[in-house]
Formats: C-alpha cells, structure tokens, sequence
C-alpha cells in the first residue's frame, strides 16, 4: 500500500515535470503550424530548423557564450577560492558574502546594473558585453561549487609534497587540483547551464543583431513562436538527456568491475 | 624556484587576458558594408530575411538588424542611447509618444520617393490621428482589430461588441489581455473616444468591462488564434493580420469589423533622432516602399500592407479583394489609431484594468 503510493506520487512529479516537453516534441512532428490541429506527422519543421540561418546563428552566439564564459569564470572562480583559503577568517567570510550577492540579487537588477554601467564606460554593445556579463554571474556559482571542496582537502597532503621535494605548482597540480577536480567540473557544468538558460540579463546586454536563442525566441511573441523552435528544443532536450544517461552510466560500469 | 613561479603564474593570467581582449574585438566589430551601413530596429518576424540581403545587395549598405517584441520593450532601448539605431517601427501611439519627446527626425520625402508615390492616401490621413503632418511616420503595416466568431457556435452572425455581452454565449467569448484593447471594446460599446480621458466615461467602460467578466472565457493575447482554431471558443477578438490565416486552418470562422467601429493600428518606419547613418536609412525605407519589395514582405508577414502599388500586384483575387486584409477605409466613420495618452492617462488606464482584473 505505502509502496504504491510511493510510485503513484513519483510518477505524478515525473508527469508534471515532463508533460510540458512531451507535448513540445510531439508538437514539433506536427505538419500543421498551429498547436490546434494534429496535421499528420511530418519531419519538415526539423529540415526548415537547419535552413534557418538566423535561429542557427543565435544557437551558435548561445553556446559559444555559454562555454567561454563558464570556462573563464571557472578559471576565474577557482584562482579565487585558492586565495581565499590563505586568507584570515573575517576577511575570507566578507569576500563570500560579497560573491555571493550577486546570486540572490534579482536577475533584472543585474542586468540593468551591467547595462548602465557599459553606457557609462562607452562600451560598445555586442557579443562582448554579453560575454562580459555572463562570466560575471557565473563566476559565484563556480566559487559556490568548488569552496566546500576546498574546505574538504587535507593540507597535511600539500605539504608533503613539497616536503619530497616538490615545487608549489607542480604540487598543486599534482595533489591539490585532482582533489578539486570534481566541484571545478560541476562548477563548470552549473555556470554552462546558467548561461544557457539566461534570458534577463542578455536582453538588457546584448548588442545590435547579436542574439542567443532565448532573446531571439522572445521576440517572436508578436507573431507567435515558429514551429522550428520546438524541432530545436525538442533536439537540445534529447542531446541533453542522451549526455545526463552517458555520464550516469559509466562510473556504475566502471563499480561492477 | 620562486622567480619560476612568478613567471608561470603572470603568464597565466596574460594569456587570459588576451583571451578576453580577443574575443572582445572579435566579436564587436562589426563588418561595415561597401557604403556604411544601416542599424535597424523592427518586431520579431516583421520582415522577409530575404528583403533584407536584396537590399544588402543591391546597395552596398550593410543591415544590422534588431528585433523587440513590445512596443514598450523598445522605447527605453531607444531612449537609453546604448545603441543608435538609425530606424525603427514603432505602432501609432508610441510614435506619438516619441515625437512628444523630440525622438524623431523629419522626413525627407524627396529622398525617400516609393513612399509618396506607393504608399495610399488613405493610410497617411489615418496616419494624421498620431503624426498630424506626416511628418515622422510611413507606414509599413497596418490592420483593425475585430471579433472572430465560429459560425457553428453561434445562433446569428454577430456584427456587433454588444453581442459579446450576450449571455448566451457566457464562457465562450475570449477577450485580448491588454489594457488598451480591452478598453477600446468597452469604449465603443459605449459610444465613446478609444482615447477618452473623460474619468466618468472611464467609470461606465469599466463597469461594461466587469459586468462582462463572468461570460469571458479567458483574457489571452496570442492563444486567441489557435483557441479558434481548434474550436474552442466560439467568438474571440483579434487583429485583422491573424484573421486570414486562422481561416485558413479552419472555414468556419468568421471575421468582422463591428458596427460600433473599431481601432485601426499602424506600424511605421521612423527615422531616430540621433540616427547615425540618416542617408543609408532614407535608402532601406525607400527600398522597403518599392511595390516587389513590399509584397514579399506582405506574402511573409500576411499583415496588411498599405502599400497601394503592392496589393496590385498580388495574383491570388481573394486576397487581393479581401475584406479582411483590405478594408474599404472609407466605407467606416468610426475607426480610430490609438494616441498616446500621457504618463498619467497611462496609469489611470492601467489602474482601472488593474480594478477590472481584481474584480
């Protein structure tokens, strides 16, 4: 009886959770353009996705923001945590609070902050003020990830390589950073999502004709939103989910041996 | 050992900020075109791509090319000066509001001839009602908002606003989401000014509005389309631009412009103040109002184009003699644009929806 309940109220999370992408993928089979008539099943919006240059110059402006800015923000962020650890109690706990601001600070806020602070430097506006931006909301969330290991390590294993001789960076290469790896990887992997996700804070920042896929989706509200971009989301949810299995799956492998 | 360390460390952090500098460069700046170019700011899928590179080509001028998805989304992008655009297509209220706070530049007609010569006459005289001596705006789209109604559903044709407080047809009415057209419903019901700032006649449309309530089946903005569609609802107000296409996917819908009149919107290319590149944008927007040009951009957008020149040219009849697309603007005497109401109109407006919302 308890079990069964168990399964009927997974199942309701599962079904709340993934009934708004299943009607999204079948829709985007769906030779008719409107969500109110089924026009047979068709693979057309998918072939006229990759005809569409500019969605495809958006989803390439999105990922190549996605993955400078978390890839700089994590070089970024982890530098930072490193110094944080050699610094004095109080001053280290003002430095988190201060990087952990601009995480609960309203998404709106930042972006119209960064906005008026471009203007007021003369900065010109284009992929570089999103970038810009991006590496700046990113970065606490690769501090935020890579800090508790940090805090984890044992220092005595620092010291005992330089004891044996080592040199400061070959000892933190060695010893310190595999002990990191982990929370640098999901610090990573949280910062790539977020700049995926981001729609506020690019819309306040980006440029003239520069757009990623969330702003370029946006502004097709007045004309109702193109059946191509379901065929788009419908492909970034499977390739997302394919890589989420492919990484769950192998460290179970790797325990079976 | 520690000199080493040094060196390691510093050229780390040179080579990111090299990274950063590149790709900063890299990416701002932009590709000028032959003869300069052209920085234009219009609604999401409001143009056909392919209009753009012929004018890309033909001229040498190269189109950086933005999009907004609000009226109100645009105005403080422009008003900020973060970027200069050098044209915009704002609808008729905003560019009033726009030239109330000196946004705009004059046009030159010399410079720009299509748009004397194709654009009808019509269209400038409904244009007068924000710009009074068309000397800011050229119209690019235009439409009038309407009731939609599925002939299965309903008893009689409906013809008028009155029909949609009916209770007969109590959860089968969709009314717009947005103050300004909600508002206009009531007003004409009632036999006022879309642009009323009378409080009293304010205080009838509204208490029309809240009486009407329990028969709406909901308050949507785009939904309206495909509600219809799928038959959901059995009458619905919409924009004429929407009407040809949802007939299209069903026959059985019906569009009309009321008895009590209604609203007619004009989208219209602007010159900014500040604009940058004038001449390039003289260029685009003379380019636009070229009769071939601007009926690719009919047959993409289906939103009516007051572009005399253009609709001669389509060969399918029963567009070309549409009622919906092409209205007889004359047969009317009680169609009127939206103007800018003020910064307290607004909020008076938005305060009385606000209370009908709530109700």
């Amino acid at each position: 009886m308890k079990s069964a309940a168990k399964r009927i109220y997974i199942a309701l999370i599962v079904l709340f959770l993934y009934a708004p992408i299943g009607t999204l993928m079948v829709l985007s089979f769906n030779a008719s353009k409107t969500r109110a008539k089924w026009g047979g099943f068709s693979f057309k919006w998918y072939i006229a996705l990759f005809q569409n240059e500019e969605i495809l110059r958006a989803l390439a402006n999105t990922l190549l923001i996605a993955l400078l800015s978390s890839l700089i923000a994590t070089v970024i962020g982890t530098i930072a945590c490193i110094a944080m650890t050699g610094m004095k109690r109080q001053a280290k706990s003002i430095l988190m609070g201060i990087t952990n601001i601009p995480m609960l600070n309203a998404d709106i806020v930042t972006g119209i902050s960064l906005m008026l602070l471009y203007i007021s430097l003369g900065i010109r506006f284009g992929m570089g003020t999103i970038l810009l931006s991006h590496i700046t909301f990113n970065i606490p969330y690769v501090i935020l990830s890579v800090m508790p290991r940090m805090k984890q390590l044992n220092p005595s294993t620092y010291e005992a390589a330089l004891d044996l001789g080592s040199s400061p960076i070959n000892a933190f290469f060695k010893v310190v950073f595999p002990d990191l790896l982990p929370g640098i990887l999901s610090g990573f992997l949280m910062a790539f999502t977020m700049s995926l996700d981001d729609f506020i804070i690019t819309h306040f920042t980006k440029g003239v004709g520069v757009d990623t896929l969330s702003t370029k989706i946006y502004t097709e509200i007045k004309k109702g939103i193109k059946p191509e971009m379901y065929a788009l989301s419908s492909l970034i949810f499977v390739t997302v989910l394919t890589l989420l299995v492919l990484i769950n799956l192998s460290p179970d492998k790797k325990e079976k041996k | 050992m520690k000199m080493n360390q040094r060196f390691r460390l510093n050229s780390i952090f040179v080579l990111l900020a090299l990274l950063t500098v590149i790709s900063l460069t890299g990416c701002t700046s932009s590709v000028k075109g032959v003869n300069g170019q052209v920085i234009v700011y219009n609604w999401g899928e409001y143009i056909d791509p392919e209009t753009i590179r012929m004018f890309e080509e033909e001229s040498g001028i190269k189109v950086i090319y933005d999009e907004f998805e609000t009226n109100e989304s645009m105005y403080p992008k422009v008003e900020s000066g973060a970027v200069a655009y050098d044209i915009a297509c704002p609808s008729d209220y905003m560019i009033s509001r726009m030239i109330e706070n000196g946004m705009l530049s004059e046009i030159d007609y010399e410079k720009i001839p299509n748009a004397k010569k194709n654009i009808g006459a019509e269209y400038y005289d409904q244009a007068k009602g924000f710009d009074p001596e068309n000397k800011y705006a050229i119209p690019y789209c235009w439409g009038t908002v309407g009731i939609l109604y599925n002939q299965t559903m309903v008893d009689e044709p409906i013809t008028r606003w009155e029909q949609l407080w009916d209770e007969k047809y109590a959860d089968n009415i969709l009314m717009q989401d947005s103050v300004r057209d909600a508002f206009m419903v009531s007003e004409m019901l009632n036999g006022f000014s879309m642009n009323t700032l009378d409080p009293a006649e304010l205080e009838i449309a509204k208490e029309s509005l809240i009486r009407q309530k329990p028969l709406v089946q909901a308050y949507v903005v785009d939904q309206v389309r495909d509600k219809m569609i799928g038959g959901e609802s059995a009458i619905g107000v919409i924009y004429s631009g929407e009407a040809i296409y949802t007939q299209q996917e069903n026959p059985d819908l019906v569009y009309v412009i009321p008895e009590e009149g209604t609203n007619v919107w004009i989208d219209c290319w602007v010159i900014l103040k500040n604009a940058p590149n004038k001449e390039n944008a003289e260029k685009f927007i003379d380019f636009m109002c070229r009769p071939d040009i601007a009926l690719i951009n009919f047959e993409y957008i289906t939103y009516s184009t007051p572009n005399v020149a253009a609709r001669d040219l389509i060969e399918d009849e029963s567009v070309k003699n549409s009622e919906i697309a092409f209205p007889d603007l004359s047969q009317y005497d009680n169609l009127e644009t939206y103007v800018y109401l003020g910064e307290d109109g607004d909020s008076l407006y938005n305060e009385l929806w606000k209370e009908v919302k709530s109700y």
